[in-house]
């Protein structure tokens, strides 16, 4: 029987199916931070219970730390609760766990991959929504609430009917400036923010079969913007040269039997997927968000939609334009900015520093622009010295802050003040998401690092260009 | 952790005909630093229903004295974005026992499950006329049927029936939850594990 590569790694987890229910899935890696955690390990306690399997599960602090002096203790008085809550509720249980200062901390979903806890053919789940990331491995990961954090705590377990199947393929190639990231958004601004719920989706395709790792993730990351459960890309020699000697993949003779199942986590060729959907990679353009959904995005060269253009309800598009105080047909290039993010698991990891040092090298930041870099993990912060890239940063008038999720939810002091403008290289760009009345940009790195040189939304390629002559 | 359960429930309704409202606005990031779940409901749509001030914003639904009871009626595609299970958390310390719209986002509809409250969904025609027969009336009745798996409007006898998972209505019915569930198939799980290494 042909079956998908979800269907292979979802189907090897089942303990038990039940009938006109859920199936009871087994969890190989269970991620835990301290925002969605503490009420789990509650229930915990009230259960009289311990965790099930300490050693698959991994506790890090990254959702509301400060990005500035870390080594000092956490002002804030509800996060240090939160953060203090963790360390003790993983202590209690026998789960390591990376706090602050910790060579491994870092953004849940960056550190994952990068100490090789993400492997092919795994089930990850982590209380937030971005854990798609991690299916860029070829593994099944997604997001879960607090209710589902304490059942995997208790017994590794996570209760869930199996999602339909959709593919999504890319093929062509791709034009200049156009990342990962432009693809996702593309993808999402024509399928809309819910029109890929109840699906898991595989991506195929020239376009990522090129990809890098770090591409793959942002691709995967923000699946869930689209309302997927989750999206996975199938393993291949990418995958595994990325993930061989990292510290928690397999060794020496695991490492070959691993390898062997690997290699049969892809598609059958007849498989057959509740829906299917392609696109061109020509068409895609470096992207900009306008609204207050991801789904809200347009080639940056092109103008905003009229409400009559548009599919959603009238009345919820023209809120979303004035929360923005934009207007129907206005053009996004040369809109003034007052803040850049760089940073959050979509795009806070070495290639998406690499990109951004591309475009601002030998130009100084706009004096307009307060920007906040904030890499994805300490070992991002390590490559980002490594490379010279620091060294750019600082030459061109920028600061480098210390690893977490920061901005990308503003939990922590990183709030966008209300009615200023950010392009932000994170994934949400609802009201209020990046602080009380906060107006956010989403785009990729490039478009961030353009926008943070001349003080307003700018083609890449504008710049790119005048690099080259 | 075990909640009450769900039979009929007749209420009122609050109306928000907003479409793809996300779970960052049913309960803002700042307000998700409790390490115990407790008081959700004060913050609720905060920035939508108080000024920075902390004063209320008259025109926000939940400030209108004219609307109230245990159902809370969305736009298409509710509770999209984040998995904060705040979100239900907040719904159900607010008071509502159940949510209506003609599409939810995946994780809060597992979440309002887990936690006991009722996400149901009906057509876009349906979701359109609870709209406006609330809009002409915002005392107007509804009545969620669990058993039935239904929902009527009672002062026009309009009906729906509404889907759900036959496991996750006698939890609902029941007040059971999964953990409870999964605690007894305990030694199936240790044995699945050792024949799956980390
Ligand atoms: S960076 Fe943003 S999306 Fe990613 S884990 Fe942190 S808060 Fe969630």
């Amino acid at each position: 029987m042909s079956r998908t590569l979800f269907d292979k790694v979802w189907d090897s987890h089942v303990v038990q199916n039940i009938e006109n229910g859920p199936d009871v899935l087994f969890i190989d890696r269970h991620l835990v931070h301290e925002v969605t955690s503490p009420v789990a390990f509650l229930g915990l306690k009230n259960r009289g219970i311990k965790v099930l399997y300490p050693k698959r599960t991994f506790a890090t602090a990254d959702h509301n730390t400060p990005t500035r002096n870390q080594h000092l203790p956490v002002k804030d008085k509800l996060s240090a609760n939160q953060l203090k809550a963790l360390e003790e509720n993983a202590k209690a249980h026998g789960v390591s766990y990376w706090g602050l200062g910790h060579e491994k901390n870092g953004i849940v979903h960056v550190i994952g991959p990068e100490n090789g806890i993400t492997v092919p053919g795994a089930t990850i789940v982590c209380g937030d929504s971005h854990t798609s990331t991690h299916g860029a491995f070829g593994a099944i990961a997604f997001g879960i609430g607090t209710s589902e954090v304490e059942m995997v705590l208790s017994t590794q377990c996570i209760m869930q009917p199996k999602p339909k199947s959709m593919r999504i393929s890319v093929n062509g190639e791709l034009n200049q400036a156009v990342t990962p990231k432009d693809v996702a958004l593309y993808i999402i601004s024509k399928l809309t923010t819910s029109g890929a719920t109840g699906y898991f989706v595989e991506y195929a395709g020239d376009v990522f079969k090129n990809m890098s790792m770090e591409g793959r993730m942002t691709v995967c990351n923000l699946s869930i913007e689209m309302g997927a459960r989750g999206g996975m890309i199938a393993p291949d020699t990418t995958t595994f040269e990325y993930i061989m000697g990292r510290e928690f993949t397999p060794k020496g003779k695991d490492w070959e039997k691993a390898m062997a199942y690997w290699d049969t986590l892809k598609t059958d060729t007849d498989a057959v997927f509740d829906k299917e959907i392609s696109f061109d990679a020509r068409d895609i353009e470096p992207m900009i968000t306008f609204g207050t959904n991801p789904g809200m995005g347009i080639g940056i060269q092109s103008g905003i939609p009229t409400a009559k253009a548009i599919e959603s309800g009238a009345a919820t598009y023209q809120k979303s334009l004035a929360y923005m105080n934009f207007n129907e047909g206005e053009a996004m290039i040369g809109k003034p900015i007052d803040f850049v993010f760089l940073g959050s698991c979509t795009n806070g990891r070495i290639e998406d520093f690499r990109a951004f040092a591309s475009i601002i090298k030998g130009r100084k930041k706009a004096e307009n622009v307060t920007a906040w870099l904030v890499p994805g993990s300490h070992k991002v912060e390590e490559a980002i010295r490594n490379e010279g890239i620091l060294d750019i940063l600082h030459e061109s008038g920028f600061e480098l802050r210390e690893p977490g999720c920061s901005a990308c939810l503003a939990m922590n002091d990183d709030k966008i003040p209300a009615g200023k403008y950010a392009v932000s290289t994170s994934n949400r760009n609802f009201e209020g998401r990046q602080g009380p009345g906060a107006r956010t940009l989403l785009a990729s790195p490039l478009v961030a690092a353009a926008a943070a040189v001349t003080g307003k939304v700018t083609d890449p390629r504008e710049l790119m260009e005048l690099q080259e002559v | 952790m075990a909640y009450d359960k769900f039979n009929v429930l007749t209420s009122n309704a609050v109306p928000l005909p907003i479409e793809n409202v996300d779970t960052d606005q049913i309960i803002p990031a700042r307000f998700l630093k409790a390490t115990e779940r407790k008081g959700f409901g004060d913050n609720l749509f905060r920035d939508w229903r108080f000024n920075p001030d902390n004063t209320p914003k008259e025109h926000f639904v939940l400030n209108n004295s004219m609307y109230g009871g245990r159902i809370l009626v969305g736009g298409k595609n509710f509770g999209s974005g984040s998995s904060r299970e705040h979100a239900a958390w907040a719904v159900y310390d607010y008071g509502f026992r159940c949510v209506v719209s003609s599409f939810f986002a995946d994780i809060f509809r597992n979440n309002c499950l887990n936690i006991g409250v009722l996400p149901v969904q009906v057509t876009a025609e349906f979701l359109d006329t609870i709209f406006k027969t609330i809009e002409a009336n915002p005392k107007t009745e509804l009545q969620v049927n669990l058993p039935e798996q239904t929902i009527t409007l009672l002062e026009t006898g309009e009906s729906e029936s509404f889907q759900i998972n036959e496991y996750k209505k006698q939890n609902m019915l029941n007040g059971f939850d999964d953990i409870d569930y999964l605690l007894n198939i305990k030694d199936n799980i240790q044995k699945f594990a050792q024949n799956t290494p980390l």
